[in-house]
């Protein structure tokens, strides 16, 4: 039957055909409830303007079209910030964030998984416990910190904070504590300084977990809008641009989908091309008592 | 043989005790020196946690118990914040209200998604399990595309439940959705709801994919009979760790619900109707720049989000034992 082959054939033990049809069933109940918004965006982009202000309004376009792309560029080219200065600073701020990120969590999360040492678990518990609440908490003060630096209203109030992210260093400290003690114990014989072990034998070991951190800030750093700390227009990332679009109301709807569009394509492809390292990384996120 | 003090130095001054121990200080010292390779690699990261994370909570404790401005020196006036913020501000008490019933309804609902999705997923052949994984993920990475939601439910006729409700004939005229108290709550649910399945998500993923298949057999060997007594006795005993992470997360999130609420609903919404303690924190930290006030509104959040996550992580440490 269609569905047992779906679900990888009879190998399962414990299994009753009418739970397989139901579980199918939910699922792709529930999986159109999550696909149908992103379906709509990305065919919305695709929509000439009659058929984006159609009664009764459809999910799918009939005339594809790319004029929504070419409009966004015409409207941004004439704006007086051109929009590849907005998709600059947005690239901009996600590289510098996650390569800075990844590189400061890795080089923390080594001597926590495989070192004893004072202070180390006191520090573990910190991060553990910082899981426990949002950015919103330490918001006011980290503005304040900003100002007497002077780095409000440049890149380094976005990027900076995000070196500094628990959940990355959570992950990857997970991660690192699978990699076997005798490897690391061959090199130290062999000669190695820690700082070598480190950079040419634990940082390759976990790339599975570069890609994971590099999904998770994707999803804070891509989508900023800059917070309260940019208030430069020629600082300003792509979601603020997004957001003023939007603001701008019928006329601007088509441009407005095609910016979406650009938006979410990004990390989603990532995470297309990561996914099976990501699940591979998870597998050690669970919290030991 | 006279002792020699290890890692002492040479003693000067009124201590010129020869000394057989190193001592707390000598040990410490050793220790500090031997493992400095440890601390050095862990240094720029700390610091930086310390900087935005460690000392903003500190401060905020500290600053809620002035009144500051931003301009003036701040000026101690004890628990008045927090005074005002429980007994005279009626708009907050709205926000905690509302944040209560997103969090109780949110946190619940898509920590359980999480996991009834993840182990539906998991019974699907390879292919098709990364498919489903792309189809319930995306909507929490592709940034912060719910503004698609304000398509959706449009106030005019063009909106897609609108035009669905009345070529159905349930409805006559458009329905404002945001401009109603009545369904702005709801909807803001739903939103944070099709958010949620990130990365709890797929740490259960991962976390189903791992369990040892040998446990399975010998369940069925030992007699379990259906997949209902598998995952009680089997599946979730062996996901205890990953449950405990996925709590965490995804606690955390629905009580900071925000961004979502102030994009979709408007800030402020009609008659607060989305109103939440951290709109609050955001209307007095950023637009009157009464960081006092704002500061404990942060405390009293930071309070509720960690007695939350801790009494959640000691009852789910029960759970099996």
């Amino acid at each position: 039957m269609i569905w047992s082959w779906l679900l990888g054939g009879a190998k399962k033990v414990n299994r009753s055909w009418y739970g397989d049809l139901a579980l199918l069933f939910v699922l792709c109940l529930f999986g159109s409830f999550m696909a149908v918004p992103l379906v709509f965006a990305v065919n919305n982009a695709f929509k000439p303007l009659d058929e984006l202000f159609l009664f009764p309004p459809k999910l799918f376009v009939r005339n594809p079209t790319l004029d929504n792309f070419s409009d966004l560029f015409q409207l941004m080219a004439n704006s007086w910030v051109p929009f590849s200065r907005y998709i600059f600073n947005t690239v901009f701020i996600t590289l510098a964030g996650t390569v800075g990120h990844i590189v400061l969590a890795s080089a923390a999360a080594y001597p926590l998984a495989k070192h004893k040492f004072r202070g180390a678990r006191v520090i573990f518990t910190l991060i553990v416990l910082s899981l426990m609440f949002s950015g919103h908490v330490t918001a006011i003060p980290n503005y304040m910190t900003m100002s007497w630096l002077g780095w409000i209203d440049t890149y380094w109030a976005v990027i900076l904070p995000s070196f500094a992210y628990p959940l990355g260093l959570y992950l990857m400290k997970q991660f690192m504590e699978q990699i076997p003690d005798a490897l690391l114990e061959a090199a130290k014989i062999d000669g190695a300084s820690e700082y070598r072990i480190f950079w040419t034998i634990v940082m390759p070991l976990v790339k599975p977990a570069w890609l994971t951190l590099l999904i998770l800030l994707l999803q804070t750093l891509w989508g900023s809008d800059g917070g309260s700390f940019i208030y430069s227009e020629e600082l300003k990332t792509m979601h603020y641009a997004l957001g003023q679009i939007v603001q701008g109301g019928i006329a601007r709807a088509g441009a407005g989908a095609a910016v979406a569009v650009l938006m979410m394509s990004v990390p989603i492809v990532t995470f297309v091309v990561s996914q099976s390292k990501v699940i591979q990384t998870m597998a050690f996120s669970g919290m030991k008592d | 043989m006279p002792q020699t003090n290890i890692g002492a130095g040479t003693r000067t001054g009124w201590d010129r005790r020869p000394r057989r121990h190193p001592g707390f200080w000598g040990n410490l010292a050793r220790d500090l020196k031997r493992d400095r390779h440890s601390y050095a690699l862990l240094a720029p990261y700390f610091l930086l946690f310390c900087l935005f994370t460690v000392l903003p909570v500190a401060a905020s404790i500290v600053i809620s118990f002035t009144y500051f401005n931003m301009l003036e020196f701040p000026r101690w006036i004890g628990w008045d914040n927090y005074a005002r913020l429980l007994l005279d501000d009626d708009v907050f008490l709205i926000g905690l209200k509302n944040t209560f019933i997103f969090a109780s309804i949110t946190g619940p609902v898509s920590y359980i998604a999480c996991f009834v999705f993840a182990w539906l997923i998991n019974e699907l052949r390879p292919k098709l399990r990364a498919l489903m994984t792309l189809v319930f993920y995306a909507p929490s990475i592709s940034g912060n595309i719910y503004f698609i939601w304000q398509l959706i439910f449009s106030g005019d006729s063009y909106g897609i439940v609108n035009g669905f409700l009345m070529r159905t004939g349930f409805i006559d005229e458009p329905i404002l959705w945001f401009q109603n108290a009545k369904y702005t709550l709801a909807i803001i649910i739903i939103v944070q709801l099709w958010l949620s399945l990130g990365t709890s998500f797929l740490a259960f993923i991962a976390g189903l994919q791992t369990i040892d298949k040998t446990l399975f057999e010998a369940g069925a060997v030992d007699g379990i009979r259906n997949r209902w007594q598998e995952l009680w006795y089997i599946t979730l005993p062996s996901m205890r760790p990953q449950l405990m992470f996925g709590a965490v997360i995804q606690i955390t999130s629905s009580f900071a619900v925000a961004e979502v609420a102030m994009n979709l609903a408007g800030f402020p919404s009609v008659h607060y109707s989305a109103h939440t303690v951290v709109t609050h924190l955001i209307d007095y930290g950023t637009i009157r720049f009464e960081m006092g006030y704002a500061s404990a509104i942060a405390t009293v959040l930071f309070m509720i989000m960690l007695g939350t996550n801790l009494l959640t992580q000691k009852l789910l440490r029960k759970v099996g034992d």
